[in-house]
């Protein structure tokens, strides 16, 4: 019953991909037209979308500073065998 | 002489670890499952006070403080005690078993210790009980890991314990209460350190992956909920609004974040990941207000729910194939299904999507920390809230579960969803973190500042909004950039680098100058000593053959074959034996001070 389901979503994968980017766009206006930014802890974030770009921006730095330390730490598995 | 009728759950589990043995058959079961079951019972039972107060030397033992400070990491963690022994049922070797309740028992022992003496003692009986736990995977590398843990372990114990004296000799006391963090002497320094490497702190933290890679399956699940959260629970009473505890956390959190996501085994990802998510709790502590110590008890909770599911979802894929490194895995859906459903309940816990446990937890330590106006520390969490949604709850179930296989046609021929006992383990703490997350006042009830955890609101407009973009982006960039995280077949440096590498310059040295020089002694002694002293020893060989041993022959022949018995004995049995002296050591101290 799971692997059916999963086999579905997987056929109609370009259709989930427009659902989420539809979810993503949806979140975005939620940010910028109906939320109340009157709780916000900084000024930052009473920028429209500032949790989006966030999240987006957090995501990609995280991702680069990782491949940069592992392009100096990275090495074979067997390094501590020989 | 105990002051009360009261049952200490650790001495349940030591007694009932020490009849494992005799349990087999039909009894095997039930008894594994009562004892865990009693040792909850015993800390549902508890009412709040001074326990088990036991005149010792000039000192009191206190071997019972139960507070909501302590009750709470015990309810956790004896409830994880009974999710783990089901998840275990089909290890047949009761040694496992022992040592999981001894570790077991050793963290409920320090969280219920009064004084420093109590706290120690327990505080060692984890780290010789656990090492078991990776022991028992068996390889020929678990026995130089499980060295390595012991190693570690054994200098933050010292630490603790010199910083445990030095501590008496200043103040004259060993009970275990906030220490003065605004003015850190040198004992609570060497205190602190001890609490430290125990809880994985940066730069501290490199023996966690190295132990929890290699443990049993088994073991990985019962190590990954106790000993770093033991070390949250001795900060947190401690150490609580010590400053230079946020940076640490902060550090812990970033560092388990970007050595994740490079990690290519699954079990040490999620080691990273405990290194990661300790330190929201370390920083927590180290911002001391009541929400703060709130959230670092809830988080605690949380995490070894979530964090036991994911080691047994991770170590479900690794018990069935065999196989525990991305470049190995991969389309698994077909095959376990059930596992990855279970899995997925982890995942979406520790990236604290809403109605997970982790997003009521989570959300207390960011609000203390933005409520104390820390915000650096606090937007730089967050961010590692997202690195942790995106190696947690994206890459690992991707690589496992879904995307290509990179399955050999054994590992693919020998996945499937685990024996039933398994599933239900998993589906126990799925069952939990879902809870947590639903129906929070559950947790809040418990937590050691009621009044402030029930004025607490997780659900908040504002706060959905921020975590549900938070989540949502990332998944963005994930899809961007999915194909930089494709799983290759290295592993990354860490510190234990230092010690690794360090012990073999040291063998180096001792193979190769050393022994040069010694085998150049020899060759001289050979030739201008040994040849004159062989003509001799050639008589005396003869005349002891001829002579004397017709007399003593037979006694040395005795003692010759007693000492090979104790010889391979202690070859072969080594782990055991030491599993065994520490056992009733263990026993006969507690036995001695109950029966004072």
């Amino acid at each position: 019953m799971i692997v059916d389901f999963i086999d579905t979503l997987r056929r109609h994968l370009p259709l989930l991909a427009k659902l989420g980017l539809a979810l993503l766009a949806l979140l975005l206006l939620w940010d910028v037209l109906l939320l109340d930014k009157s709780y916000a802890h900084s000024a930052a974030e009473k920028l429209p979308g500032f949790w989006s770009m966030f999240g987006l921006g957090a995501a990609l730095v995280i991702i680069v500073v990782a491949k940069i330390i592992g392009g100096m730490l990275q090495t074979d598995e067997d390094y501590y065998d020989k | 002489m105990i002051s009360n009728i009261w049952l200490h759950p650790a001495l349940i589990l030591i007694i009932g670890a020490c009849f494992v043995p005799f349990f087999r058959g039909a009894l095997r079961v039930p008894f594994l499952l009562a004892v865990p079951l009693a040792a909850f019972g015993a800390v549902l039972s508890m009412g709040h006070g001074s326990f088990g107060v036991v005149p010792f030397a000039d000192w009191q033992l206190v071997f019972g403080r139960v507070d909501g400070l302590s009750l709470i990491f015990a309810y956790i963690m004896s409830l994880m005690c009974i999710i783990g022994t089901l998840y275990a049922l089909h290890v047949r070797d009761p040694y496992q078993h022992m040592a999981a309740w001894f570790y077991v028992a050793g963290s409920l022992g320090v969280i219920f210790a009064g004084d420093f003496l109590v706290l120690f003692l327990f505080w060692e009986v984890m780290a010789f009980a656990s090492v078991f736990l990776v022991w028992f995977r068996g390889r020929a590398q678990s026995l130089a890991t499980g060295y390595r843990y012991l190693l570690v372990h054994t200098a933050g114990g010292l630490a603790l314990l010199a910083g445990i004296i030095l501590h008496y000799h200043a103040s004259g006391s060993l009970a275990f209460e906030l220490l003065t963090v605004g003015e850190p002497t040198m004992a609570t320094w060497l205190i602190l350190i001890g609490f430290l490497l125990n809880a994985a702190a940066v730069p501290m933290h490199s023996w966690l992956p190295d132990a929890y890679g290699e443990a049993s399956v088994v073991g990985a699940v019962f190590m990954c909920a106790f000993t770093t959260k033991t070390a949250v629970y001795a900060l947190a009473r401690g150490f609580a609004g010590l400053e230079i505890l946020i940076y640490l956390g902060v550090i812990m959190a970033v560092v388990g974040v970007i050595y994740a996501i490079l990690e290519n085994d699954a079990r040490r990802l999620l080691a990273y990941s405990i290194i990661s998510q300790v330190g929201y709790m370390v920083a927590a502590v180290g911002i001391g207000t009541t929400i703060a110590i709130n959230g670092a008890s809830a988080h605690a909770f949380a995490h070894i729910l979530y964090k036991g599911l994911l080691f047994m979802g991770v170590g479900s894929v690794l018990h069935m194939t065999g196989q525990s490194k991305f470049t190995a895995l991969g389309g698994l859906y077909k095959k376990m299904p059930r596992t990855l459903i279970f899995t997925l309940v982890g995942c979406a816990s520790i990236a604290a999507m809403p109605l997970f446990s982790g997003f009521v937890s989570k959300s207390m330590i960011i609000a203390a920390g933005f409520d104390a106006h820390l915000y650096g520390a606090t937007f730089i969490l967050l961010a590692a809230s997202a690195g942790t949604f995106l190696y947690n709850g994206l890459k690992m179930p991707y690589l496992i579960w879904f995307g290509e296989s990179r399955c050999s046609q054994e590992t693919w021929d020998r996945a499937g969803d685990p024996p039933w006992h398994m599933q239900l383990a998993m589906g126990l703490g799925a069952f939990f973190c879902i809870l947590v997350g639903v129906y929070y006042p559950y947790l809040y009830a418990m937590l050691p500042f009621p009044e402030a955890a029930a004025a607490f609101q997780p659900y908040k407009t504002y706060q959905l909004a921020e975590s549900l973009q938070l989540l949502a982006f990332t998944a963005l960039a994930f899809y961007f950039v999915r194909g930089l995280l494709k799983p290759k077949p290295t592993i990354t440096l860490d510190l234990d680098w230092f010690y690794r590498k360090v012990g073999r310059a040291f063998l180096w040295l001792a193979r190769k100058p050393l022994q040069g020089a010694d085998a150049a002694v020899n060759n001289a002694y050979s030739t201008w000593g040994l040849n004159p002293l062989m003509t001799i020893s050639r008589f005396w060989s003869w005349f002891d053959w001829h002579a004397i041993d017709g007399v003593v022959d037979g006694i040395a022949r005795g003692v010759r074959g007693v000492g090979d018995q104790v010889r391979h004995m202690q070859a072969a049995r080594l782990q055991v034996n030491i599993f065994y002296t520490v056992s009733i050591v263990a026993v006969l101290l507690i036995l001695y001070l109950f029966s004072n």
